[in-house]
């Protein structure tokens, strides 16, 4: 399979944003994705102007972290999987995306999400699982996706959406859509036979496709060492004939760079790249998981000081654009945005009790027709309750 | 019309498929150059081109991964798995992915995907070449199941599964590829997914089978008749969704049931229709319900004759059934 040589052109088109203006100051629009996007589609460094939103995006993200952690001890979520640690490689790599590429999240894609344009209650109806959910309430929490949003719906089992990403970039290629597929995923996947599959069709068939892996040291209580014998991740690579590279994951330049150049490399038809972005899970696998079990705080506090948000602040406020007073003031605000969301979507009532005997399949079969009209009825009696 | 055998009526409406429209794309293993270990693709590479008739690494989890990819982003890919023995690795694909896709986003992602393999045994495979795992797939929400026993059924069932917006596993019973001929119409004429079909009417005993075990039924119920037994035999055609009426009005009419598949009897897809019948046609019944199957053991190679029902075995259910009551 050999396809003619794509440039970015359409890319050029699709952005058609002025340049950068050279005096910047930050800006931090509500919502990120609107607003985002001043660096020019080819650009391989990050607009200036651009920083002020990838940091309050980073932010939210940390703040949606805090909120949900405490929902779930109250008992008004079921479950959460933090994305604490790995807020810049998410929005960074997410950044340096246009809209029209495709992602293949795994769980804990909260900062990509964001970057998407998935809005505050979007995120609560599908945490909530209430009428308003695009999942009609059919997910754990943390599981969703947006056709519209270019965001497809994760799964749990690990490292499927990787094999997935490079069938759709083949169909892209195959329509001539001059698009990218990128599935995001973990330290552990790289053991999965979707990632094997995936990486080797990626190269067999030099997808457009950037696989993105998040290495931030822990598969829930197995340290990477436990994955692989490989010095690096990125190396894995090698045996497939797609290229590694590892970058610095709490640093925005690194991600964003690397992501814009294997970007280019996939459009030009040069084939897939492997990005090992190396983070660390600040926080437990998820709401389930004590991690105290198998790792010290002392190996925490140590990454805890690469925090990437305080990173990122330190940046701006060394580049005279930012302070403790405004940071401050910000974080208030982003709380607050959060507090009025989940207000607004705790509010809506559950999801339709026969709803979860739809989208089987395109229509309902007889046999799902007969079972509907039975629960229809033990709902009625009073049999059985949501 | 002309005549072909069941492997070329598979030929012949992937064909049609990729001319009707150029999202139909394929992926599998050996079917490009070599037109696939049993020729169902034969010729396609040279009309249809390497972009759309995809020789693939040996990962059967690559296979089906990559066909959901393709399928969500829009085309419409049929897989080959060379054998149903070797599905396994894309297991996870199928049940977790595959099936679920469309349910999982609330609608938003339907997963068109169609898998073909050739199943079953009667072909000195062995335990890895003769395996009949249908039931694996019809347990699991989401997929469509069709079996079809004649060219025009591969070529008009085939088709349909193609255009059709869910999941098929279309299991290809690959012991009668060659020895079944039939006519096929030309272009898009589609078999509907759903209903079965009645090879023929009798009025003592239903008999459902489907796949390869259509011929040997399909003797044994003609050999019934010189015992005095009028057998109606339905074709399943479809496992997923099961033509429920049609099951039942023919045992409302007979009375009495012989299920026939060459699977593992304990939780095959004869159960399910055993179960069907003792739920909603109980009162119709006037003897036990009777299941012709394979043995409760891995596929056995040198006496694989002993394994799978027989025309033989068949009748002698038919005729114990209409015995008993
Ligand atoms: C196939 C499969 N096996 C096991 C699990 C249970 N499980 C959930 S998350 C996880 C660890 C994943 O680690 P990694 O890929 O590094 O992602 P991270 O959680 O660190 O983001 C495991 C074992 C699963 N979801 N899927
Ligand atoms: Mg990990």
């Amino acid at each position: 399979m050999r396809r003619k040589v794509r440039t970015v052109r359409f890319l050029a088109q699709s952005y058609n944003r002025p340049p950068a203006p050279s005096g910047w100051a930050l800006s931090f629009v509500p919502q990120s994705v609107p607003g985002r996007v001043v660096t020019a589609a080819s650009a391989t460094e990050i607009a200036p102007e651009d920083l002020g939103p990838i940091y309050r995006t980073m932010l939210l993200a940390r703040s949606l972290d805090e909120r949900c952690l405490a929902m779930q001890r109250q008992g008004r979520i079921g479950f959460y999987a933090p994305v604490m640690g790995q807020e810049a490689a998410q929005v960074a790599g997410a950044w340096a995306l246009d809209p029209a590429d495709w992602v293949f999240p795994a769980y804990r894609e909260l900062g990509v999400a964001l970057v998407r344009g998935v809005t505050l209650d979007e995120l609560f109806d599908q945490f909530f699982g209430n009428s308003a959910d695009r999942m009609k309430g059919r997910q754990m929490p943390n599981h969703y996706g947006y056709r519209d949003r270019n965001f497809v719906v994760g799964s749990s089992p690990i490292g499927t959406q990787i094999i997935q990403a490079v069938g759709a970039a083949l169909a892209a290629r195959r329509r001539k859509d001059p698009i990218v597929t990128i599935p995001f995923f973990g330290d552990g996947a790289t053991s999965s036979n979707d990632f094997h599959a995936g990486l080797n069709f990626g190269g067999v068939f030099q997808a457009p496709t950037i696989f993105f892996c998040q290495n931030n040291g822990w598969a829930i209580s197995l340290p990477r060492s436990r994955q692989t014998a490989a010095k690096t991740l990125a190396d894995k690579g090698v045996a497939y004939g797609v290229p590694g590279v590892v970058v610095d994951g709490n640093d925005v330049h690194q991600v964003f760079r690397a992501v814009r150049e294997a970007r280019a490399r996939a459009l030009s038809g040069a084939g897939p790249t492997l990005i090992e972005v190396q983070v660390y899970r600040l926080g437990a696998h998820s709401t389930s998981d004590d991690p105290h079990r198998y790792r010290t705080d002392a190996e925490v506090a140590e990454w805890k000081k690469q925090d990437p948000i305080g990173r990122l602040k330190h940046e701006l406020i060394e580049a005279g654009q930012w302070s403790e007073d405004q940071d401050a003031k910000l974080l208030e605000e982003v709380r607050a945005e959060i507090s009025a969301a989940v207000t607004r979507t705790e509010a809506i009532g559950p999801a339709d009790p026969l709803s979860f005997l739809d989208d089987v399949f395109a229509t309902r079969t007889l046999q799902l027709d007969e079972q509907r009209h039975q629960l229809e009825e033990m709902l009625h009696s009073g049999l059985v309750k949501p | 019309m002309t005549e072909v055998t069941l492997v070329q009526a598979v030929n012949r409406a992937l064909r049609t498929a990729m001319s009707a429209d150029p999202e139909v794309l394929l992926l599998g293993e050996d079917i490009g150059v070599n037109g696939g270990v049993f020729r169902a693709t034969e010729g396609l590479l040279k009309d249809f081109g390497a972009d759309r008739v995809i020789d693939t690494p040996l990962s059967e989890t690559g296979i089906v991964g990559a066909a959901v990819g393709m399928a969500l982003y829009g085309l419409k890919p049929v897989a080959e798995i060379q054998f149903l023995d070797f599905i396994y690795p894309g297991f996870d694909q199928i049940v977790s992915e595959l099936a679920k896709f469309r349910y999982r986003s609330g609608g938003q992602y339907p997963c068109h995907v169609v898998i073909r393999s050739p199943y079953g045994g009667g072909i000195k495979g062995g335990l890895y070449h003769s395996q009949s795992t249908e039931a694996y797939f019809a347990h699991t929400a989401g997929l469509k199941v069709v079996v079809p026993s004649t060219p025009a059924d591969a070529y008009g069932l085939l088709l349909s599964s193609i255009f059709d917006p869910d999941p098929v596993i279309f299991l290809e019973p690959k012991r009668i590829y060659r020895t079944v001929t039939g006519e096929v119409p030309e272009g898009d004429q589609r078999v509907p997914i759903g209903r079965a079909r009645t090879v023929r009417e009798g009025t003592d005993v239903s008999v459902f089978a489907y796949g390869a075990m259509i011929p040997p039924a399909t003797e044994a119920c003609q050999a019934a008749e010189a015992d005095g037994v009028s057998a109606e035999l339905i074709d399943l055609r479809t496992l997923v969704p099961l033509d429920a009426g049609a099951v039942l009005a023919s045992v409302e009419k007979t009375g009495r049931a012989v299920i026939v598949h060459e699977a593992a009897r304990f939780c095959g897809y004869g159960a399910e229709i055993a179960a069907i019948l003792a739920e909603k046609a109980f009162f119709s019944l006037k003897a036990p319900i009777h299941r012709v199957t394979g043995f409760d053991t891995p596929f056995p190679y040198a006496l694989e004759n002993l394994y799978l029902p027989n025309a033989a075995r068949i009748r002698q259910a038919i005729v114990d059934t209409v015995r008993a009551g």
